[in-house]
């Protein structure tokens, strides 16, 4: 075992999967803190909806569209002058915080907006006759109708940000796609390779179940 | 009391306007629980929410006791739509919120209750709907006629003087429809409040309504008393549904009279009169031999009706015509 695993240097590995954590946490805590306004304003601005604006939802449409089209690999090194105004360096784990949530917050924007627009009309219709405002058919009706769809959203956006906090070890971004890309792929120590696939495999399986079972705790449908 | 005047509505359908309502004249009652009967696509959705503006009309003004609410600003309109409650075909309840939060929800947000009013007043609305057991459940663990007293008990909650119902039945079994249907009469009646309730079953305006505007293509063909527009329907459409509610297929019947002899009555029997032992006493007193073609002895609302087609053979007809007449009978010649 030990001969087997020789390369693997498990302190090194540990704060590498703590780095990942980091980065999926924040990046996912900033993804929907972004994501879902604008969602509900997709949803909102949207064809024959509560505030239809044909411009304004082109417009929107059109930026999660070109954030969502460019491969994240790509959005990573266009970000890195952003990123460095933004927090000063766009290494480590910090600098690959904001390209993570520009890849992320649109993608969540997008499942936001399909979640709300499984509310039944009938719902809205309903909570518009008792004589609520924009806002309290929001808070109040849209948004609790749509919280099941909106935490598998949110899984999936989790587990989307994994995979792309993996790739940006590539920009030095740290975390186990680091570990992976420099250790087991340009020193190829296979070992720290299957270990790194390994813990993302079950951070991803372990996320997932997380979601599922929280979805099934807000339907009640 | 509602009161339209010229009101009309169109939808811009890829640049042209198609009519759903052509310009409507109409007055209900306060208190009275109004019909409008239709199939779908005859206008009768678009109808009646103009009544709380949820369609807003491109023409016309609608006068709700006395005040033109198509001159509301937003803010007016939201505090006009808290005192008029509306259930739908399928509920629209909050899947996400319990009973007691869906009958609590437009108190909610209406922000003018103490917490304390709420929970009394949706306690009382459990009551009065019979599910203080099924306070805690949620929608998705009820019955459709368990569903339907939730919609009622939430759109009472802000003690509204209008109430629409929108197909409020057309999704229930016949039992549940009958108790739901007891319900709307029972609220009316306690409460004094306006109802209008728009169907596609003319046995659900029989059962609870007192006038009836058939609706037709986006025009109201027909209004008038239920019994008036039950027992003696004009229009076409009128006697289709009539025919429908009495489940006679109106071909057959036709076929049926042709091949009857003599002539043809259709008597119609309304209150007392209906309990009269009347046609031995006719027959014996001119002569004549009946035959029943069809028939029907029912109710609207709380008025027993009957309804006869007969056949009458030999004796003395003019006689025979006017006893039913004294008697306060409806007589009308078919054939």
């Amino acid at each position: 075992m030990e001969a087997l695993l020789s390369n693997v240097d498990w302190p090194e590995i540990g704060i590498a999967s703590w780095d990942t954590l980091v980065m999926v946490g924040m990046s996912l805590l900033f993804s929907i803190l972004v994501g879902l306004p604008i969602g509900v304003l997709l949803f909102l601005t949207g064809k024959r909806q509560l505030l239809e604006q044909p411009v304004a939802y082109a417009v929107l449409s059109f930026v999660v569209n070109v954030l969502r089209s460019v491969p994240f690999i790509i959005l990573l090194i266009v970000m890195i002058p952003f990123t460095v105004m933004l927090i000063g360096t766009s290494l480590g784990v910090a600098g690959a915080i904001p390209p993570l949530v520009a890849g992320g917050a649109p993608f969540f924007a997008r499942l936001v907006e399909t979640s709300l627009r499984e509310v039944d009309r009938g719902i809205i219709e309903a909570t518009q006759a008792m004589g609520a405002n924009v806002r309290q058919i929001i808070f109040g009706a849209l948004l609790p109708e749509a919280l099941p769809g909106i935490i598998a959203g949110i899984t999936v956006t989790a587990i989307t940000l994994v995979s792309y906090a993996a790739m940006s070890g590539v920009i030095g971004g740290g975390g186990l796609g680091d570990l992976a890309i420099r250790f087991g792929y340009q020193r190829f120590q296979t070992d720290v390779m299957v270990i790194t696939v390994a813990l993302l495999v079950i951070f991803v399986q372990v996320l997932q179940m997380v979601g599922d079972r929280l979805v099934l705790y807000f339907s009640r449908k | 009391m509602i009161v339209f005047n010229q009101v009309q509505k169109s939808y811009q359908v890829g640049g042209r306007a198609i009519p759903a309502l052509y310009p409507t004249d109409m007055t209900i009652e306060t208190g009275e629980v109004f019909g409008i009967v239709g199939h779908s696509g005859a206008g009768k959705s678009t109808l009646v929410r103009l009544i709380n503006l949820l369609e807003p009309p491109t023409g016309g003004d609608i006068l709700i006791d006395g005040e033109n609410i198509t001159r509301y600003s937003s803010a007016e309109l939201r505090a006009f739509r808290r005192k008029v409650g509306m259930i739908f075909q399928h509920f629209n309840l909050l899947s996400s919120k319990t009973v007691s939060d869906n009958i609590a929800f437009p108190m909610k947000l209406a922000g003018i209750y103490s917490k304390a009013e709420i929970r009394d007043r949706v306690q009382e609305l459990l009551a009065r709907v019979s599910l203080t057991d099924h306070a805690d459940k949620y929608p998705s663990q009820l019955s459709g006629g368990q569903k339907q007293r939730v919609g009622i008990a939430r759109a009472l909650a802000c003690r509204p003087t209008i109430l629409l119902c929108d197909e409020a039945t057309s999704a229930l079994d016949p039992q549940t429809t009958q108790s739901v249907l007891r319900l709307l009469a029972e609220i009316n009646k306690e409460l004094g409040l306006t109802i209008v309730l728009i169907t596609h079953e003319m046995d659900v305006v029989r059962r609870v309504c007192d006038r009836v505007a058939v609706m037709d293509g986006g025009r109201v063909v027909e209004m008038g008393p239920v019994s008036d527009v039950f027992l003696h329907p004009k229009h076409p459409t009128t006697r289709d549904f009539v025919f429908e509610s009495e489940s006679v297929d109106s071909q057959e019947h036709q076929r049926d009279l042709q091949k009857a002899n003599g002539r043809i009555l259709r008597l119609t029997f309304r209150g007392e009169s209906t309990y009269q032992p009347l046609l031995g006493s006719v027959a014996r007193a001119s002569g004549v031999d009946f035959s029943i073609l069809s028939g029907r002895i029912d109710h609207i609302k709380d008025t027993p009706y009957g309804q006869l087609t007969l056949s009458l053979i030999g004796g003395d007809l003019d006689l025979a015509m006017s006893v039913l007449e004294a008697a306060d009978v409806h007589v009308e010649v078919v054939r």
